[in-house]
C-alpha cells in the first residue's frame, strides 16, 4: 500500500478567496470575540501591508485600510475539507479525513487507472489548481508518515520502508508531529533530527517519555499500523456561498454560482452519478429565497454544460430583492450512463435499464408509485385485481364480459340510469373473509351512449351502483 | 401573362417546389382495427410520435380502440406503461383482449408530475406504449412530450377531452371518439389528409 497525502497549508484562506474574482486581493480572515477581533490568517498581498496573523482587528485598521476581512468559519472550512474528499474519492476508493486540512489517499491500487505516481501527482495537482486550492503532496508507504512528510516536503515520494526511515531520519523532531513539550525536550538533550532519536535504546525512550512518543515513532515507521476511518461521500449536494455584499444584478451572481457548479461537477464525478434537477437558491434579506430549479431530461455532470443551462434560466430570473447568499441543492442524482449507441440493437436510445428508471420513477414519486398491476382469482371484482411489487404469475381466468376500466368507489346512477342491455349476472361471494357480496350485475347503455357496468345489491329495489366503463 | 413558361423549367430552376410525401416509416404499427390502418397514411399509428385519442365521455369504447395494439405489443415481450389512469385497469377485462398482464405497468402520479413521468418513461425508450391521460396539459406539454417520444421511440397515446378538439396539438395523430359508440374520426395525421367520414373500429359485440 502507498498513501498520498495531500495537504492543504491554507484552506481557510483558499476557501474566501476562490469565491472572490481577485484572488490576488488583501484579505485577512477574523475570528473571536467581537470585542477583540484578531486576524486568523492573511493573505501574502496583505501581508506586504504589515499585516500578520494574531494582530487585533483596530491595530491592523490603524496600520492600514487597504484590505478586506471574511469570517474565519470552522464549519466552512470542515465543508471544504469534506468537499474535497468527494473530489478525491474518484480517484480512490479509501479517503481518509483523519488529518486536520489534509485528505489521505491510498494510491496503489489506483495506479493501474491513472498511471505511474508522476502522473497520477500531476493530474491530482492539475485538478487542485483548476479548483484554486494550494496544496502540498507527500507519497509515503505508510499514512503518517505521508502526513509528516508534507510537512516539510513537496511532491516528495518515498518508495519503501527503509527510504522512508532514511528520509524520515533526517527530518526535525519538530515537524514529526509529536507533542510540543517532547519536541522541546528532544531538542533541548541535543537530539534535533529523528535518526538521533532512533539511535536511542527503546527502552530507555519507554522510561522517559509518555508510551504514545513510542506509538508515535512506530506508526511512522509503519511497524504500527494506523486505523483510518473510510470516507464515504455524501449522498446529495448542499453548498452555500455567502455573498460579501448585497447583489442586485443577476451578472454578478455568476461568478459565485459557477464555482457552486464546478463544484457540483466535481463532487458527481467522485461518485460517478449525474445530476437530473438542482435548485438554486437565492437568498435575500426579508423575502423568502428565489428558487431556480434546472432540470435535465438526462443525468449530467459537466460542468460547462451544467452553467450553460443554469446561466440561461438565471439570465431571465426576476430576483425581487439583493442576494445576499446562493446555495444549490442537488438531491436527484442518478446514476450517470454515458450515451452509447450498440451496433445492433432494435431502439439505439434505449439507454436507460427499466430498474434505473424505475427507481427514478420512485425517487420522485414515492416509494408506492409504480405499481405492476395484475389479476386474482376471485370472482368479486375488487378482489379480481392486484397490485404487486414484482414477479407477478400469469393466471388466466375464464370470466364473462368484463370492463376495462374499474370504478374505485362505486357511484350511484341517477334514476334514469338507461337501457338494460344484459344482465343480471350474479356475483355472491367472500362470506368466509368478511367482504361478502351479493350483487346483481348488469350492462346498462346510459342516455350518452356510455357502456357501463352497474349493480344492484339482491333483493334491493335501490338504484344503480356504477362499478365500471366499458371503454 | 403571355409567355407561356414549361413546368419543367420552373422545377429545373427550383422556383416551384413538389409536395414530396414523406417515406412510409421504418416499423408499421398497425392498430388491430382494418378499417382505421386503411384509412392512416402510415398504415397504422405513426411510429414514435404523439397520438392523441378525443373522447366525450367515459366508456365510450375508447380502450378497446387501443387493446389490439397493446395485445399485440404485450405478446412480443414490450413493457406497456399506464401513465396515472383515470380508474382502475380492470385486468380481467385486459387479459380477455390479449394483453400479457405480466407486461402492465402503472405509474401513480398527479398533474405535471404524471407529464413528467410519462416523458421520462417515452424517453428511456423502455416500453412498447406509454399511455397517459393528461390533465390540462398545454401545447407546451404535449409537444415536450412528442419530442420524447421521438427520442425514445416509443409510441405514446394521450387521452384527452373532447374539448381539446379545438385547440392545436403537436400530436402526429387527432383521433375522434365522439357520441355514436364504436365510430373514430380522424381529426389530424401526419402526411396525408384526414377523411372525414367516421371509421367503424367495434369489431361487434
Amino acid at each position: 500500500m502507498r498513501w498520498a497525502c495531500i495537504l492543504f497549508p491554507q484552506l481557510a484562506l483558499d476557501g474566501v478567496l476562490r469565491h472572490r474574482e481577485d484572488p490576488k486581493a488583501a484579505l485577512a480572515l477574523i475570528a473571536g470575540p467581537a470585542q477583540r477581533r484578531m486576524l486568523q490568517t492573511v493573505t501574502p498581498a496583505a501581508r506586504e501591508l504589515g499585516l500578520r496573523p494574531g494582530m487585533t482587528l483596530t491595530a491592523a485598521r490603524a496600520l492600514t485600510d487597504e484590505f478586506v476581512i471574511a469570517e474565519y468559519d470552522e464549519k466552512q472550512i470542515e465543508h471544504w475539507h469534506h468537499l474535497l474528499a468527494a473530489w478525491a474519492y474518484r480517484f480512490s476508493s479509501h479517503v481518509s479525513l483523519h488529518y486536520p486540512r489534509a485528505l489521505l489517499l491510498e494510491v496503489q491500487s489506483s495506479m493501474g487507472l491513472f498511471g505511474p505516481w508522476l502522473h497520477f501527482e500531476q493530474r491530482l495537482r492539475n485538478e487542485l489548481d483548476a479548483m484554486g486550492f494550494r496544496h502540498r503532496i507527500a507519497l509515503a508507504p505508510n499514512p503518517a508518515a505521508a502526513r509528516m512528510l508534507a510537512n516539510s516536503h513537496d511532491g516528495i515520494a518515498v518508495p519503501d520502508r527503509h527510504a522512508l526511515r532514511e528520509t524520515l531520519g533526517r527530518m526535525s523532531v519538530e515537524r514529526i508531529g509529536l507533542a510540543g513539550e517532547t519536541a522541546t525536550a528532544f531538542s533541548r538533550m541535543g537530539l534535533r533530527r529523528l535518526h538521533q532519536v532512533l539511535a536511542l535504546p527503546r527502552d530507555t525512550l519507554a522510561r522517559r517519555f509518555p508510551e504514545q512518543v513510542l506509538r508515535h515513532i512506530d506508526t511512522l515507521l509503519g511497524d504500527r499500523p494506523l486505523v483510518l476511518d473510510c470516507f464515504a461521500p455524501p449522498d446529495f449536494f448542499d453548498v452555500r456561498i455567502e455573498l460579501n455584499f448585497d447583489v442586485e444584478s443577476n451578472q454578478t451572481l455568476f461568478f459565485p454560482v459557477k464555482r457552486l457548479v464546478s463544484d457540483l461537477a466535481a463532487f458527481l464525478a467522485g461518485r460517478d452519478s449525474g445530476v437530473q434537477r438542482f435548485i438554486l437558491h437565492l437568498e435575500h434579506r426579508n423575502l423568502e429565497d428565489t428558487r431556480l430549479t434546472v432540470g435535465l431530461l438526462a443525468a449530467e455532470r459537466e460542468s460547462e454544460m451544467l452553467f450553460e443551462l443554469t446561466r440561461g434560466r438565471l439570465e431571465t430570473l426576476q430576483i425581487p430583492a439583493p442576494v445576499q447568499a446562493v446555495r444549490l441543492v442537488a438531491r436527484d442524482l442518478p446514476r450517470f450512463v454515458p450515451e452509447s449507441s450498440q451496433l445492433f440493437e432494435d431502439r439505439p436510445q434505449q439507454k436507460l435499464p427499466w430498474e434505473q428508471l424505475r427507481e427514478r420513477l420512485r425517487a420522485r414519486l414515492g416509494d408506492d408509485a409504480v405499481l405492476d398491476i395484475c389479476s386474482h382469482p376471485d370472482h368479486r371484482p375488487e378482489h379480481a385485481w392486484r397490485q404487486q411489487a414484482a414477479g407477478k404469475p400469469d393466471l388466466a381466468v375464464a370470466l364473462p364480459l368484463r370492463p376495462g376500466w374499474l370504478v374505485s368507489e362505486p357511484v350511484a346512477l341517477g334514476d334514469d340510469a338507461g337501457q338494460i342491455l344484459a344482465g343480471p349476472e350474479r356475483i355472491e361471494s367472500g362470506w368466509w373473509d368478511g367482504a361478502d357480496v351479493r350483487r346483481d350485475y348488469y350492462l346498462i347503455r346510459t342516455e350518452h351512449g356510455q357502456l357501463a357496468w352497474a349493480f344492484r345489491q339482491v333483493g334491493q329495489a335501490g338504484p344503480f351502483w356504477l362499478h365500471g366503463w366499458f371503454a | 401573362m403571355g409567355a407561356v413558361v414549361a413546368l419543367d423549367t420552373l422545377l429545373q430552376q427550383r422556383q416551384v417546389w413538389k409536395g414530396q410525401p414523406t417515406g412510409l416509416p421504418a416499423h408499421i404499427q398497425p392498430t388491430g382495427h382494418a378499417a382505421l390502418d386503411a384509412a392512416l397514411p402510415a398504415g397504422g399509428w405513426p411510429d414514435t410520435a404523439l397520438s392523441e385519442i378525443l373522447y366525450a365521455r367515459d366508456g365510450m369504447g375508447e380502450l378497446q380502440l387501443l387493446w389490439p395494439t397493446l395485445a399485440r405489443l404485450s405478446q412480443a415481450g414490450e413493457r406497456i406503461m399506464l401513465v396515472a389512469p383515470p380508474f382502475i385497469p380492470y385486468v380481467p377485462a385486459w387479459q380477455a383482449a390479449g394483453i400479457d398482464q405480466r407486461q402492465l405497468v402503472m405509474v401513480d402520479a398527479a398533474g405535471d408530475q404524471a407529464l413528467w413521468a410519462a416523458e421520462q418513461c417515452l424517453r428511456s425508450g423502455c416500453f412498447g406504449a406509454v399511455i397517459c391521460w393528461p390533465q390540462r396539459a398545454g401545447d407546451r406539454a404535449l409537444r415536450r412530450i412528442q419530442v420524447a417520444a421521438e427520442t425514445g421511440e416509443t409510441l405514446a397515446f394521450a387521452y384527452r377531452p373532447l374539448a381539446e378538439s379545438a385547440n392545436p396539438s403537436p400530436a402526429a395523430l387527432r383521433l375522434v371518439i365522439d357520441d355514436a359508440a364504436g365510430q373514430v374520426r380522424v381529426l389530424k395525421c401526419r402526411g396525408g389528409r384526414p377523411s372525414a367520414n367516421a371509421i367503424s373500429i367495434r369489431a361487434g359485440r
